[in-house]
This record gives C-alpha cells, structure tokens and sequence, in this order.
C-alpha cells in the first residue's frame, strides 16, 4: 500500500494517508467539509449527516468513509449546499433554539454553520417540543431543549472520559439523550474535567458560572466563520 | 431479535440487535461481509436467497437461468394483499408484467398499486405494462392492491407514519425529516395545503434520499414522491393558492384559542 492517497474535492487535488477518512483528509489538506456530530479528537459517528459529500456520484458521510486513491468528491456544489441547509434547518426547527437569549451564541457550532451556509430562517415550521433541563449537576447543566442529539458527549463520556454517563434512550422522534442515574446529572460520575462536559457543540450541555465570561461580540465564532481554521 | 422494529430486517441493524446494542444501523465500511457480528465476517440473507443458492447447487444454474426474465433469473414470492379477490403468497417468474399479476390475484379494477412495501413505488393504471424485476420495478416481495375507493393520500399517509413510529432516530434526516412530511401531508389532507408545498414536500424527499444514513431513510420518502410523480392530481386538487397571498396553513383562529380562553374573550379583530 503506498503511503500517499491522491484523490480530488470541486476539483482541487488533495492528499491522506491510508487509513483516514474523507473529512480528515480534507482537514489535513486545508479543505472544509461543513460537519456537525463529529467531535474534535472523537470517534466519527456518521448520524448529523452535514458532512454528506458525493463520492464518484455517490453520497456518503465524509467522516466515515475512507478516503481512496482517485476518488473524485464534490463538497461545496450547489446541490451538496443545498442538502446542508436542508439538514441544518430540520435540526434549527427540532429543537428550541433561541439564540438571542442563548450562552453558546457565538460559540456554538449549529449557529455557526448556519451563517456560514447562509440560512436566514428554516423551511421547515418549528416544533416546539417540550423537553427537560437537568440541573442537578453542581457544575454542568443539561438543557435538551438545545441538543441536536449529536452524541458527541456519549462517545466523549465512553471513549476519553471512561465513564458511561451519556447515552440515548427513545427511538425516531422520542429519541433523546439521558445521564447514567435516575436522579439525574448530579449522581453520576461526571465532573466538569471531563471532556464530555466541553464536547456538546451546541449550548446543551455547558458549564454553570462561566456562560457570559466571554461577552458576545468577541466569541470564537464572531471573529471568524466555522471552517475558517481549517481553511488555509 | 430487535423487538419488532422494522428496521431491524437491515442487515446491520439485525447483527446490532444480534450483540444486544441499540437497534441501529452501523456505519459501513466495514461491511459485514468484512466484519460483522461480533467483529467476525459475517453473511446476512433472507430465507428466499437461501433457497434459491440451495436450489442453484441442487439443480444447476442452467435450470435456474430459464426461469424469469434476462436480467432477473428465477423465481419471487410475492405476498398479495389488498383490494383484490384472492390475496395470498404468489410465487411468480421474474420479468412478470404488472398487468398479468393483478389478473392472476383477481384485481381488475386496481387504482394502484404500491410494489415493494411501504418504501416501494405506486403506480398507477397507466404504467401496469412495467414488469416485476430488477431492471424495472424491484420489490422485496410485498404487493399492495388500492381499489378504486380509497384515498391515495390517506395511503400515503399511512405509509409515512409508519415510517415516523419505525425510524430509529439516528440520523437527521430521517428522524425529523419523516416528522416534517407527516406534518406537510397532514396539513394537505386537512384542506390547508399550498401549491409551494407540493415542491417543499419534493424537495425534503429528495433530501431524506440522498443524505439519510440505511436504506430505511433513503427508501421511506418513496411513497411521497412516487405518488407526486404518478399521482399529482391527487395532490393538485387537494391544495389551493389563498388569493390574498396568505399562507393557508396559518390559522389565526387556532393561534388566538388560548390567548381568548385566557382573556375571557373573542379577539377585537378576529373574533
């Protein structure tokens, strides 16, 4: 097996490893893939779907599939920007997300990709669901109304944290995240060291006492648009 | 194995349930021909392809090649139900034409037809010459009969919450996206439909099918969108442009029920 894979995206030449994935390879070679559930330093879990890309014409999550020698994948193609938008609204309008009055605004990577994809308002009408905020925790809070069941803190929890105090329960629209004891957050193991209290990319789950330590206007993501780090 | 949910008939939903996980999909490559259940190599089939490879090394693949259509040698069971007079399991040569099979299970007067289950395709009378095979018209076995009496949007209905109750809810957009038909569909069928809505409804299936994660989201907007492609009229009639420019969908009405029962009251201005 040769050391180098060569394939191209919209056209561009770009290089891997064997063994990485079409997103990694990207990275590596200054492209940006918009991408959501997939974590930095975590496991790909392939389920936001945003980082859908077509691969010799057919789609495929770029954080799963092996990147390969001569293949040829288009990323920002109208098409593949409209499909984004697509999911990106449909995750906006599933769950209660008020940024003006949320302390993730200007960190919070589904804001961000939404400007960056320049969505102005979902498509889609909201569903306004009626979902728990857990705040047993002494230093982490859990507000479901902000997840976009990424599941980014379960493979955090699992993987890097070695704990288990993440999960999902409920299938299709019930689906939901849950904490590894019925009297919530606060009687698990989890502390606010863990990676799985700073993996949520949205405002789901956060740290108490530091929400507005950084004033909005000069947020990570008021400074530059998402993509931009990876982007050379 | 999977506590009845449909997409546990997905081979790599069936080996999650097999090693006692979530009833999800898995992400491939691997395959599970390359690693499986329990991370060995593993051969998912169902018992008609068992048969059939059983048969082929009884008998040869001469013997099976006569039967069925070029591209579609054999034989498939089709399991017939619906409005027609003898509904049962049928098994019939590949490359079958629509036509002769309705005639054989006694539906003359089938307004449709849906192939392949409820993520298959409809067709109507005009397309009954198609043929029962890979190259056309691909099913898993599953026929459905609609007489001239039923509404095709109350099928199509049907068939998407099915989809709603059967997503397992991993991926974006079959978890919210069959919601979001279910909403669209249930707004048309209520007289609150828009023309625009016939192109929303089409643009989100084709969405679902490109992006959705196992074939149970990429197949479960094929109700809708075969129906909008051979039964558009049944969608047109149904949705009406509102001559002010107003969404019909917004009902100030409804919106205004609890501020009223709050306040005692009708509206000033809508009462």
């Amino acid at each position: 097996m040769s050391e180098k894979i060569t394939f191209t995206i919209d056209g561009k030449t770009v290089h891997g490893k064997p063994g990485m994935t079409i997103l990694e390879a990207a990275d590596s070679s200054g492209v940006y893939i918009p991408r959501l559930c997939k974590g930095p330093g975590l496991k790909p879990r392939g389920s936001c779907r945003v980082c859908t890309v077509m691969v010799n014409g057919r789609p495929q999550a770029a954080c799963t599939q092996p990147a390969a020698e001569g293949m040829v994948v288009e990323n920002s193609t109208p098409a593949m920007l409209e499909y984004r938008r697509n999911l990106v609204e449909m995750l906006f309008v599933e769950g209660n997300h008020f940024c003006p009055f949320c302390e993730k605004s200007g960190n919070c990577e589904l804001q961000a990709l939404a400007y960056r994809l320049g969505i102005l308002s979902p498509r889609h009408p909201y569903m306004f669901p009626k979902r728990d905020v857990d705040a047993t925790h002494p230093d982490i809070m859990v507000d479901r109304n902000r997840c976009v069941l990424c599941g980014r803190c379960v493979n955090a929890s699992r993987d890097v944290d070695g704990k288990t105090v993440f999960e999902f329960v409920g299938r299709g629209g019930h689906k939901r995240i849950e904490v590894d004891a019925e009297a919530g957050l606060g009687a698990t193991g989890a502390s606010a060291g863990d990676k799985a209290a700073e993996a949520c990319p949205v405002g789901c789950i956060v740290k108490k006492r530091v929400g507005y330590a950084v004033p909005i206007g000069q947020r990570k993501y008021d400074k530059a648009p998402i993509g931009a780090e990876i982007e050379k | 194995m999977g506590a009845g949910a449909y997409v546990c008939g997905e081979e790599t939903s069936l080996i999650s349930s097999l090693e006692g996980l979530r009833g999800d999909p898995k992400n491939r490559p691997p395959f599970p021909a390359q690693k499986g259940y329990l991370g060995c190599p593993t051969v998912v089939n169902n018992v008609e392809t068992f048969c059939c490879a059983a048969r082929i090394l009884d008998k040869g693949p001469g013997w099976f090649a006569q039967m069925g259509s070029k591209g579609s040698p054999g034989t498939k069971l089709l399991s017939v139900s619906g409005d027609c007079s003898r509904p049962g399991v049928y098994e019939v040569p590949f490359g079958i034409k629509v036509k002769d099979l309705l005639k054989m299970i006694g539906a003359g007067n089938a307004a449709a037809v849906q192939v392949g289950g409820p993520s298959g395709t409809m067709i109507g009378p005009g397309e009954y010459e198609r043929t029962i095979c890979y190259d056309d018209l691909a099913t898993g076995g599953s026929l459905m009969v609609f007489g001239p009496d039923r509404d095709i949007l109350d099928v199509v209905r049907r068939f998407n919450e099915f989809f709603v109750e059967e997503s397992c809810g991993y991926c974006t957009p079959c978890r919210v996206g069959n919601q979001l038909m279910k909403e669209a569909l249930g707004r048309i069928a209520a007289g609150k439909g828009e023309p625009s809505d016939l192109d929303y409804l089409q643009t989100l299936g084709q969405a679902m099918k490109v992006t959705s994660r196992c074939g149970l989201g990429q197949t479960a907007c094929n109700p809708v969108l075969s129906t909008l492609k051979n039964f558009r009229a049944v969608y047109e009639k149904r949705v009406k442009a509102d001559k002010d420019g107003f969404k019909p969908a917004f009902d100030i009405k409804a919106v205004l029920a609890e501020a009223e029962a709050i306040a005692g009251r009708p509206s000033e201005h809508f009462g």
